[in-house]
């Protein structure tokens, strides 16, 4: 415990270093060209804001520093200045523009689910995922696999807590893969950071998006949007595997699912 | 001279508070109130951080705990922070721009009196069968029609009374500026809270009605029969909202535009200098006002909008930064080169330029759609939201208090004590909140009550820097009560920059001023 909390302490003050090597402080670039692009982005603005802060606070600094009645500075009288303010206006407003540009180009990319190779439809339920591969009889539900003493501390958690399924959503990489989702009761919200995806499953709409995974890999998430009382405990996992592996997968899964009825 | 508002005895206390008309009395009860939701939705933060110190289950019921980030959001917003801004018109409106009252004293006691029923009422609810509500204080449907716990009727009720009080205030105030300003003050030389606040009750107008609508379809939903937001019935569930942040993302502003006047009454007097540029002041607030009411869908960016509709409301929600930009540039040229000393709501005033633009960083970020996708309800989104309405609104609040407190009192604070609790509260609630961006960042959604183990050691931090900060408060809440039983006599100046009518009354504001 004190050594955590020295630790966490460490971050603040240590914001470089190999200090927070266990844990991340950004979002992920992720496993798609999606996510690297939502990445980029978000790095941009990121440091226009820190640009824009150190020059801004930089000033206020100064005039915290030099412009203090303890120095015997004077105040001045200058006040309303057309020039600076129109500068003001409008600087800002061409910083913009450059950050819109990349941005809507990106939201037009992400919204083209054209051209899909396999199609998923998720659906949120109280408290868990429904998974069905369209156009197969493949379909599965995917719940918590987190045994419930971890949650209530008689047992030592293991190293994915409450990010682990029972059937996790197998999925090829290299291949467009259209996701519809929906919500079987209240608003659910799928999302996994890696994939930079995130959307509402909303109950009476299909809202669609897609991925392309480029490695192979486990990726986790889980609902994001407040469902009520197991919100928390509802947990993604997309295993990305290669396309052999996923045409052996859906062999298997179809048998499965299969002969019940035979 | 007889003073009428003195009564002595347990009936004349009734008599005193309950019956007054005198804004004054009502800022002061509208203070108090709001101090005392701040305490009760306070510790409802306390309780949620303590769950939130390690992983596991450990205090309270994952639906309790959804109950408890309900009841703070809800306490937070709608008890502590509105109500607190109404106090400060109360108090000030009439002596800045010298009129000897509100313009309807009686509706005034109304409109706050309706107020302490309504946050008992809601309150009441965490005691009722089935538990109070537990949808986040944004109630989306079906979570709140088809699924919410039976106390969501009381919640409703509660929240009409809430709204009505909020709307005969905000008449109030804008009858008192247009109507009750001394001979010669043109609108473009009020104060610039008094025009802030003229705008933010505008706003309140226009948006606590859609608030009340809203309600009113989940109650008619939950007992009536309507399909309004339930997809079964035909109905749908994203027009709810649609609706209730067309009140929500005004509602945000409403929150800080006060704020905005506030920090641009204290900036000048510490600054010995004038408002850099007043005029584009107020413009810059009626923008920020007028594009507040077209930004309200970069809430639901995840719903599923149309790619034109992502694109029209990114555009708007980056366009805000524009006049945001202007009002903090406002600030800084009006400190550069001035004579600046560093009283407590002078600090107050300084933490909120720097912490203010830091949440304005992060709501550009958040308005960058495809970022967003990444960012939305997430704890990248709690820490924005606190850093705008903790480090905006409540340190705009703590600073005015220290600023006018000397008015209200007669009486200086202590500067030492007032300098601990601006100390505390800065870095305790650096502590608190800076870590929520990288968890978010790092995937931690909001409102759950457990985690997975790699959050761990920032979600520590964050509640330690919680408990500090709740504890903290209690200084303020000393030097308010060392302050109004005695202390340096304050002058009617107080502040040797301050300008305006407000300083030229005497120190303690006589009972009716203005006469």
């Amino acid at each position: 415990m004190a050594g955590m909390l020295t630790r966490s302490l460490l971050i603040l003050l240590l914001v470089s270093g190999e200090a927070y090597a266990n844990f991340t402080i950004n979002m992920p670039s992720g496993v798609t060209d999606i996510s690297h692009k939502v990445f980029q982005l978000h790095m941009v603005v990121l440091w226009i804001c820190v640009v824009i802060g150190v020059l801004v606070f930089g000033v206020m600094i100064y005039a915290i520093i030099f412009h203090r009645r303890s120095l015997g500075h004077k105040a001045s009288n200058f006040h309303e200045n057309t020039k600076i303010e129109i500068l003001w206006t409008v600087i800002p407003f061409i910083i913009l523009i450059a950050m819109a540009v990349p941005a809507t180009i990106t939201i037009l990319e992400m919204d083209d689910v054209a051209d899909s190779d396999l199609t998923i439809k998720i659906t949120g339920y109280m408290w868990r995922w429904h998974y069905e591969y369209v156009g197969t009889n493949v379909a599965f539900m995917s719940d918590l696999s987190t045994p419930y003493e971890q949650i209530i501390n008689r047992a030592e958690k293991d190293e994915h807590y409450l990010r682990e399924v029972n059937n996790p959503l197998v999925l090829p990489i290299n291949k467009k893969i259209r996701l519809l989702m929906t919500g079987n009761d209240v608003i659910h919200s799928w999302w996994v950071s890696e994939l930079a995806v995130k959307k509402d499953a909303i109950p009476g709409f299909i809202n669609e998006t897609w991925t392309k995974i480029n490695t192979v890999g486990t990726y986790r998430g889980q609902c994001a949007e407040l469902c009520g009382a197991k919100h928390g405990f509802m947990p993604i996992v997309v295993k990305a595997v290669s396309e052999q592996d996923f045409a052996a997968w859906m062999q298997a899964q179809q048998q499965i699912t299969v002969e019940p009825h035979q | 001279m007889t003073s009428a508002h003195s009564h002595p005895g347990f009936l004349g206390f009734i008599k005193r508070w309950l019956f007054t008309t005198n804004h004054k009395d009502i800022g002061t009860l509208y203070l108090w109130f709001s101090l005392i939701m701040f305490f009760i939705g306070g510790m409802s933060a306390m309780l949620i951080r303590a769950e939130l110190f390690k992983p596991g289950l450990t205090l309270v019921t994952p639906e309790f705990f959804n109950q408890l980030t309900t009841m703070h959001g809800l306490i937070m917003i709608f008890g502590a922070i509105m109500p607190a801004f109404v106090g400060f018109a109360n108090w000030m409106v009439p002596l800045m721009i010298g009129a000897p009252d509100m313009a309807m004293p009686r509706m005034n006691n109304w409109s706050f009196w309706i107020l302490p029923f309504a946050a008992l009422i809601l309150i009441s609810t965490m005691f009722m069968d089935g538990g109070g509500p537990n949808f986040g204080w944004t109630f989306y449907a079906p979570l709140s029609t088809t699924y919410g716990p039976k106390s969501t009727d009381f919640f409703i009720f509660a929240i009409h009374m809430m709204g009505i009080s909020s709307i005969m205030g905000s008449i109030n105030i804008i009858a008192t500026i247009l109507n009750m300003r001394a001979p010669g003050m043109t609108l473009m030389q009020m104060p610039l809270f008094c025009w802030t606040w003229l705008i933010t009750a505008f706003l309140l107008l226009a948006v606590m009605p859609v608030l009340a609508g809203v309600v009113t379809m989940v109650l008619a939903d939950r007992h009536l029969g309507t399909s309004f937001f339930n997809a079964g019935g035909g109905g749908d569930p994203v027009l709810f909202q649609h609706i209730f942040w067309f009140f929500g993302h005004p509602e945000v502003y409403i929150i800080i535009l006060p704020a905005f006047g506030i920090i641009s009454e204290i900036i000048p007097t510490f600054s010995r200098k004038k408002l850099f540029g007043y005029a584009s002041m107020v413009y810059a607030t009626m923008a920020i006002a007028v594009l507040s009411f077209f930004v309200w869908a970069h809430h639901m960016f995840l719903t599923g909008m149309p790619s034109v509709g992502e694109i029209f409301f990114m555009y708007v929600t980056m366009l805000i930064a524009v006049p945001t930009g202007v009002k903090v540039f406002n600030w800084i040229s009006t400190m550069f080169k001035g004579e600046l000393t560093f009283e407590t709501p002078m600090l107050f005033a300084i933490a909120f330029i720097v912490l203010f633009t830091i949440g304005g960083f992060t709501g550009l970020m958040l308005s960058v759609a495809p970022a967003d996708f990444q960012y939305h309800d997430s704890y990248f989104v709690v820490a924005h939201f606190h850093y705008v309405m903790v480090a905006g609104s409540l340190m705009a609040i703590f600073g005015g208090v220290y600023y006018w407190l000397p008015k209200w009192t007669g009486h200086m604070y202590s500067e030492t004590l007032g300098k601990l609790h601006f100390w505390l509260t800065m870095i305790a609630f650096n502590i608190t909140f800076f870590p929520m961006h990288f968890v978010g960042l790092a995937g931690m959604p909001r409102r759950i009550p457990d985690y997975a183990l790699q959050f761990t050691e920032f979600n520590q931090l964050s509640s330690i820097g919680a408990f500090t900060l709740g504890l903290s408060q209690f200084v303020f809440v000393y030097v308010i009560i060392k302050t109004i039983r005695g202390g340096v006599p304050a002058t009617a100046k107080v502040w040797d920059g301050a300008e305006g009518l407000t300083w030229q009354v005497p120190s303690p504001a006589p009972y009716h001023t203005h006469g």
